[in-house]
């Protein structure tokens, strides 16, 4: 079983496949479950503490603006993690404000730089499109099993 | 600053979502009470949320995707139900979140027919199936952009 990074990271019907195929999949829900319920101190309104700029250093300089560095901090960990990637080109869903866009930049250019094995593909717009979409995952994730067994 | 006392240390939760003629929210959500066995259950417009260990959670997951294999859908969620964080009956007014999921969930007619169409392959049908490409929007000629922008 081996754990598949999935972008867009909350992607539902990536992590829904990458499960369903016997895999673990990576995707921001994991890191954001170990964040809240890490005890520390509360930093309202939301989960984020003045220490996550910081531990996102090891993957952006300092010169990055502080909200990439505070969401590389989710994803950093997950990537270094992930022995294969799936990738949704140009996913309209992860469409977002600047420091989203520069993170998902820097997130797919650390997965390509990252010698794992990567699928890259677009979302379908048909059936027959979903029977190409399912049948190259299944068959990726596939072949990441009989790797592991190898 | 205060110290953050986390709640329910060491479960999961995951979203189950159904999109199906066949299987309604209220199905899955009746069935997962069935089988909960004290695990939080949480109905929702799309199916329900589960919270509770990974084992318990796994074994529920299994359950309800029997139900209607191709059209139920699961995915992790970070935060637990009802967190004050994200929760509506805290913040007031419309909850943050959900586009991707009614984006994605936009294309489960496809992936069904597709996880349905794949069930039955061989492998060498799915090796054909597999190496089909999806198409790929072409980019924008340059010399029509400068045609725009000089309009």
């Amino acid at each position: 079983m081996a754990k598949v990074f999935i972008y867009p990271a909350t992607s539902l019907m990536l992590s829904d496949l990458v499960a369903r195929y016997g895999h673990t999949p990576l995707g921001s829900a994991v890191s954001i479950r170990e964040h809240i319920q890490t005890p520390g101190f509360d930093s309202p309104p939301l989960q984020m503490t003045s220490e996550d700029p910081q531990k996102g250093l090891k993957w952006a300089a300092v010169e990055v603006p502080s909200g990439i560095r505070g969401r590389m901090s989710l994803y950093g960990p997950l990537v270094e993690e992930a022995e294969a990637a799936i990738i949704i080109d140009e996913p309209e869903l992860s469409f977002g404000c600047m420091g989203c866009a520069r993170t998902n930049e820097l997130l797919c250019f650390m997965l390509r730089e990252k010698d794992i094995p990567r699928l890259e593909l677009r979302y379908p717009a048909s059936r027959e499109e979903g029977v190409t979409f399912v049948a190259q995952i299944k068959k990726f994730l596939d072949d990441l099993k009989k790797e592991d067994t190898a | 600053m205060k110290p953050y006392i986390p709640e329910y240390v060491g479960t999961v939760t995951k979203y189950v979502f159904v999109d199906s003629p066949d299987t309604t929210p209220q199905d899955i959500a009746t069935a997962a009470y069935e089988v909960a066995q004290g695990v939080m259950i949480k109905e929702t417009c799309f199916g329900c949320q589960i919270t509770g260990t990974p084992e318990d959670v796994g074994r529920i997951v299994d359950h309800l995707r029997k139900l209607d294999p191709y059209r139920i859908f699961v995915k992790d969620r970070g935060f637990p139900p009802g967190d004050a964080r994200r929760c509506r009956a805290d913040l007031g007014g419309a909850r943050p979140g959900y586009l991707g999921h009614e984006f994605e969930m936009k294309m489960a007619p496809y992936i069904s027919f597709g996880l349905e169409a794949v069930d039955k392959m061989t492998a060498e049908e799915l090796e054909i199936a597999a190496g089909e490409q999806l198409p790929v929007e072409e980019p924008l000629d340059a010399d029509i952009l400068e045609q725009l922008m000089e309009e």
